[in-house]
């Protein structure tokens, strides 16, 4: 069944992960720890009892039905959504609660929104400069010199001063992908980076975040596209109802879905 | 009727600029304390949040004369031997920041939750946030009921004329009691305010077109 005599993992030859090079990516020290972690909206019970370990250089794609609390575990991990109970640990510290010491450790996990949440009154070169100049107290040519390359790298170099309301809505979410590198951070968190796209649109996000997974970015992407999840992931965690109910590889995730809500929920997106 | 205005020019003009300062200097000291006092409204530190619900609720239902009152009968008596034009501005002052604040918070509210989320995410503190992401987004929304409350304050600020502070609503008494015909005086005196009020409404809708927000 093997494609290559040296790879000593059987691998459905269906599937296209060496393209993205994940095979050479071995799971580094754990960067984000969750253990046992709850919370609740009123009544709801969000998440129960999640535990999950996030490693260095690891891709973990979140998925499962709305209402299933990924989003939520996505905002957990930089503390906009405060936790009930169980602890989050990144790269060894505990997060904190609000204030200087939150702010420092938010300023190494950078998040994407699904609604961009570019800053409406700043330039897209602005959006981008702003975090390494007021919170890291960068020097202003050094910072505006990475941004140019940054916004070259997500391909809106030429847009970098106009302001978001003049982007289409997969160029400003590239500009929030670079206005998140900027900070050089430790892990990126993708909260639904394509849901709010135009079809025609998502590609061109998607191409950016695998760029950045083939480069070795620690991420975690809560999404509905199973492509992405198919090609960058190095581990699909399907969640229902506040718990993690399956977490296991793409490979045998999609083509063997334990639980019968996995299998549920593949069959309604995968054929249609 | 033009005599009015030829005979008592000095009077007059004594009465305008009384009114124009104590219209800059409260309306720069509200601006200010109100933005402060929506900070606290808005802060993540609960006792800050009860002072500024406190703050408001106290200052905006208490009539403004009683303020006048307290400020110019108790500073005395705690030893702040202020001019009376200083009482003034502190009363006139604490009363309209209470309603600043709850334009500028009324501001806050229009700027996306995202906004502020993703000023968060990228490590700024609370003060950064507001003050680099949030209220520049808030003013637009903010400017059009801060210019209802400034020209309130202007009309507001003729208290102060029983509190032997020269303004333009004062001159009036000194003006009828020379035999001038109130009408007259009166008409004038609006026409004082009108030019302040009138001119501070231009500003501010200039104001407002600068602070226009793309979405």
């Amino acid at each position: 069944m093997t494609t290559d005599a040296s790879d000593t993992t059987p691998k459905p030859p269906v599937l296209t992960k060496s393209e993205v090079g994940k095979d050479a990516v071995h799971p580094g020290a754990p960067l984000v720890v969750l253990e046992n972690v709850n919370k609740h909206f009123g009544a709801l019970h969000v998440l129960q009892d999640i535990d999950l370990t996030i490693h260095k250089g690891e891709v973990v794609v979140v998925i499962g039905p709305s209402g299933s609390g990924k989003s939520t575990l996505c905002r957990t991990i930089n503390r906009l959504e405060a936790i009930d109970g169980g602890r989050i640990t990144i790269d060894g510290a505990l997060l904190p609660q609000e204030g200087r010491e939150l702010a420092r450790l938010r300023s190494d996990v950078g998040m994407v929104f699904q609604s961009f949440n570019l800053f409406a009154h700043k330039t897209v070169l602005q959006n981008v400069t702003l975090g390494p100049l007021k919170v890291r107290r960068e020097k202003a040519d050094v910072v505006t010199r990475r941004a140019h390359e940054l916004l070259d790298r997500v391909g809106v170099g030429s847009q970098a001063d106009k302001y978001p309301a003049q982007l289409s809505g997969g160029q400003q979410q590239r500009v929030a992908i670079a206005r998140a590198l900027a900070m050089e951070p430790k892990v990126m968190l993708f909260d639904e980076p394509t849901s709010a796209l135009d079809p025609e649109m998502i590609n061109e996000v998607l191409e950016v975040m695998r760029d950045l997974a083939r480069e070795g970015m620690t991420m975690v992407v809560v999404t509905h596209e199973m492509g992405f999840a198919r090609s960058a992931a190095n581990r699909v965690i399907f969640m229902a109802d506040g718990r993690i109910v399956e977490e296991n590889t793409p490979e045998e995730f999609f083509s063997n879905p334990r639980s019968d809500r996995a299998r549920d929920f593949l069959s309604k997106i995968l054929h249609h | 009727m033009l005599e009015v205005i030829q005979d008592n020019w000095d009077l007059l003009r004594h009465g305008f600029v009384g009114t124009l300062k104590l219209t800059v200097v409260c309306g720069i000291v509200s601006l200010l304390l109100g933005t402060l006092i929506a900070a606290c409204r808005v802060s993540p530190v609960p006792p800050l949040r009860w002072f500024g619900t406190a703050y408001v609720n106290l200052f905006r239902n208490t009539p403004l004369t009683l303020i006048f009152f307290a400020v110019a009968l108790g500073f005395p008596k705690l030893r702040f031997n202020l001019s009376y034009f200083e009482f003034a501005v502190i009363a006139l002052s604490t009363y309209t920041a209470a309603f600043i604040c709850e334009a500028i918070r009324s501001g806050i509210n229009t700027v996306p939750i995202g906004q502020a989320e993703a000023a968060r995410s990228l490590g700024m503190s609370f003060t950064q946030s507001l003050s680099q992401i949030v209220l520049p987004q808030a003013g637009r929304a903010a400017v059009p009921p801060i210019g209802s409350l400034l020209i309130a304050m202007v009309r507001n600020s003729a208290i102060a004329s029983a509190f032997n502070v020269t303004e333009l609503m004062g001159t009036s008494a000194e003006m009828v009691e020379n035999g001038y015909k109130s009408l007259w005086v009166l008409l004038w005196i609006a026409v004082g305010y009108l030019i302040i009020t009138l001119s501070m409404s231009a500003a501010l809708a200039a104001l407002e077109k600068k602070l226009a927000v793309v979405r």
